[in-house]
């Protein structure tokens, strides 16, 4: 399989606050990533691993540096260049599911191209009731949020990430709040979207377990990537 | 405004029946507060015109004034104004007046009159009177006194006379009776009585007599002339614009009734106003609550907010969503307010026949559209403040929060 980088970043910074209240929390990161890989982003809190997947998510702007990613100088676009960016190209997941309560499983899954088009279509409906039963909630598709359990909300958190066919996943402790059992299952379901859909996830935690499930680790040390 | 707006508002409103139901009937209330003051003060300015302009004439035209021309004009010199009195006011020459009044817009009924002085006499009694001498026909064209009559008939003979219902208690005159009147020019005759009537204006029941046209000639020795057409027009509020142009028109002194009533306008207005300012106070109260349910509602959605634009809903999606729903709460409490009230307001009879005690609340003064307009307006601006601060929310803060 031929890889190429979908994302780099040299020498990026984040200076938080000013004066005697500044704080720096990245000191100047390099890093590159390639199509369909699975890292794992690890390190003590307050190392700075939000940050980053903030920063490489485009929800934050770096202080310093360059960002690239697709060919795109992130660092110079304008901020409504950076939300269509991060509509088209980047997928979330994050500790709290964070699914609309007033929408279905299947409302939920179709919000961020629903959101992007200003309406519903017939083709997102398709879309997200493949990736519902991808993640194995087709029986839950008319289901609230309110109904499902912890590991299935997760779940179709990983599914609506996806419905934008994005490039890159960025997931920010994604099995934080679950127990063993739902965090192997939402673990599961990454890999094998990662090899059947190509993919590429950058995944937060502080579990050696979930890290020890990705082919990459990537360690963060006081604002600083100290393995890669 | 994209259909994925509305269909996210809707849904939204819908999750939360209990908090939308809540918030919809305090804007119902609001525009059920609006419609009823309309009604209100709508129907009491309508009373009391009614009540007013209801047995008065609209236009009185009169003989000008007959003031001599000064023709001195240099100063220091001292010029004495006599009025003239040398000869009687009346209008010598009516009849070509009568068909251009009647032509003119708005004119409802034209009443050319007999009036003068006169004094009742019975036994050692004596009583003051005004006579209006109508012609036949005309009789109830200015006031209605055949609904008014309480005893007797309307019929006007030329030996008879209509009395108000006053006069005759003082006298202690009946139906059939014969009455003596002496005219302010000396001359007497005596009547019988035909009718008694009840108009509910004092002055009028105390002092007003009716008779024949041509009796009331030869009573103030008036062979030819007249003294004054009194005029009724519809709607009465036009009366100051028609007198305008029947002076014009007529070369008569006409006078409107509102210039003799300023008084009942200035207390319309003063209550028009007081209207006006409750009103307002009903939108502003409908504005604040909704401002502040959307902005405690955006606190408690900051998350949601937050994960929609993480995942690329841009800002005006957020405004839209906050907006319409905002709107949609106004507009569906007003209508459900204004249906209310529509049907509140049903059994009240209508303004004219309101018993003393009574609302006079006139429900087609109730500005129902304004009352749903404006406050689906309010709604919408009440909204967009808090909608343009939810879409201002940073989604790392919210998403972390």
């Amino acid at each position: 399989m031929s890889e190429e980088p979908i994302l780099s970043v040299t020498e990026l910074t984040k200076i938080f606050g000013e004066g005697v209240a500044e704080t720096v929390v990245l000191k100047g990161v390099d890093l590159s990533m390639m199509s369909s890989e699975m890292s794992a982003l690890l390190g003590p809190s307050g190392s700075g691993k939000s940050t980053l997947l903030n920063i490489l998510g485009t929800l934050m702007r770096a202080s310093g540096g360059s960002h690239e990613m697709l060919g795109v100088d992130l660092m110079q676009a304008s901020e409504a260049k950076r939300t269509e960016f991060r509509s088209k190209h980047l997928g979330f997941v994050f500790q709290f599911h964070h699914l609309l309560p007033d929408l279905t499983a299947l409302e939920n899954v179709m919000m961020p191209a629903a959101s992007a088009a200003g309406r519903e279509t017939r083709l997102m409906r398709e879309r997200a009731t493949e990736l519902l039963d991808a993640v194995g909630l087709a029986d839950r598709r008319d289901f609230r949020p309110v109904a499902m359990s912890g590991g299935q909300r997760q779940r179709v958190a990983v599914a609506r990430a996806l419905i934008n066919n994005p490039v890159l996943v960025l997931a920010d402790e994604p099995t934080g709040n679950l127990d063993r059992q739902s965090a192997d299952q939402v673990m599961d379901l990454i890999r094998s979207i990662n090899q059947t859909m190509a993919t590429s996830f950058l995944i937060s935690t502080h579990d050696e377990h979930i890290a020890a499930q990705c082919p990459r680790r990537i360690e963060l040390l006081d604002g600083r990537i100290v393995r890669s | 405004m994209t259909p994925y707006a509305v269909k996210l508002a809707i849904r939204h409103l819908l999750s939360h029946p209990g908090q939308t139901a809540l918030l919809m009937s305090g804007v119902a209330l609001g525009v059920g507060v609006f419609i009823f003051m309309s009604a209100l003060i709508g129907g009491l300015a309508t009373l009391l015109t009614l009540r007013t302009v209801g047995s008065i004439p609209h236009v009185v035209l009169e003989m000008p004034d007959r003031d001599p021309a000064i023709l001195v004009p240099q100063s220091g010199a001292q010029v004495v104004l006599q009025k003239d009195l040398s000869r009687r006011e009346q209008i010598a020459i009516w009849q070509p007046a009568v068909p251009i009044i009647e032509a003119e817009r708005g004119v409802t009924a034209v009443s050319p009159q007999i009036r003068g002085s006169a004094y009742v006499e019975r036994g050692q009694a004596l009583a003051p009177v005004g006579v209006i001498g109508v012609m036949p026909g005309k009789l109830s064209d200015i006031a209605n006194i055949e609904a008014a009559i309480v005893d007797g008939s309307s019929n006007l003979p030329t030996d008879g006379v209509l009395l108000g219902s006053r006069l005759a208690n003082d006298l202690g005159l009946r139906v059939g009776q014969v009455v003596r009147l002496t005219s302010d020019r000396g001359r007497a005759r005596s009547f019988r009585i035909g009718g008694i009537f009840t108009l509910g204006v004092a002055s009028a029941d105390r002092q007003a007599v009716y008779m024949d046209f041509t009796t009331a000639r030869a009573l103030f020795d008036l062979p030819t002339g007249i003294s004054r057409i009194e005029i009724k027009v519809k709607p009465a509020t036009d009366a100051a614009g028609i007198a305008a142009r029947l002076r014009r028109s007529t070369g008569l002194k006409a006078t409107a009734w509102t210039e003799d009533n300023s008084q009942l306008f200035e207390g319309l207005d003063a209550q028009a106003r007081t209207g006006i300012i409750i009103k307002a106070f009903a939108l502003i109260t409908i504005v604040v609550g909704i401002a502040s349910a959307m902005l405690l509602s955006i606190v408690r959605r900051q998350a949601e907010i937050g994960i929609m634009r993480a995942m690329g809903a841009g800002k005006r999606l957020v405004v839209s969503i906050f907006v319409l729903e905002g709107t949609l709460i106004g507009l569906v409490g007003a209508v459900v307010g204004a249906g209310t009230a529509w049907i509140v307001l049903l059994p009240m009879p209508p303004v004219a026949e309101v018993q003393s005690g009574g609302l006079p609340i006139d429900r087609a003064q109730g500005d129902f559209l304004l009352a749903i307009t404006l406050t689906t307006l309010a709604a919408m601006l009440a909204s967009i403040l808090p909608a343009r601060r939810a879409a201002r929310i940073d989604p790392v803060e919210a998403i972390g929060s």
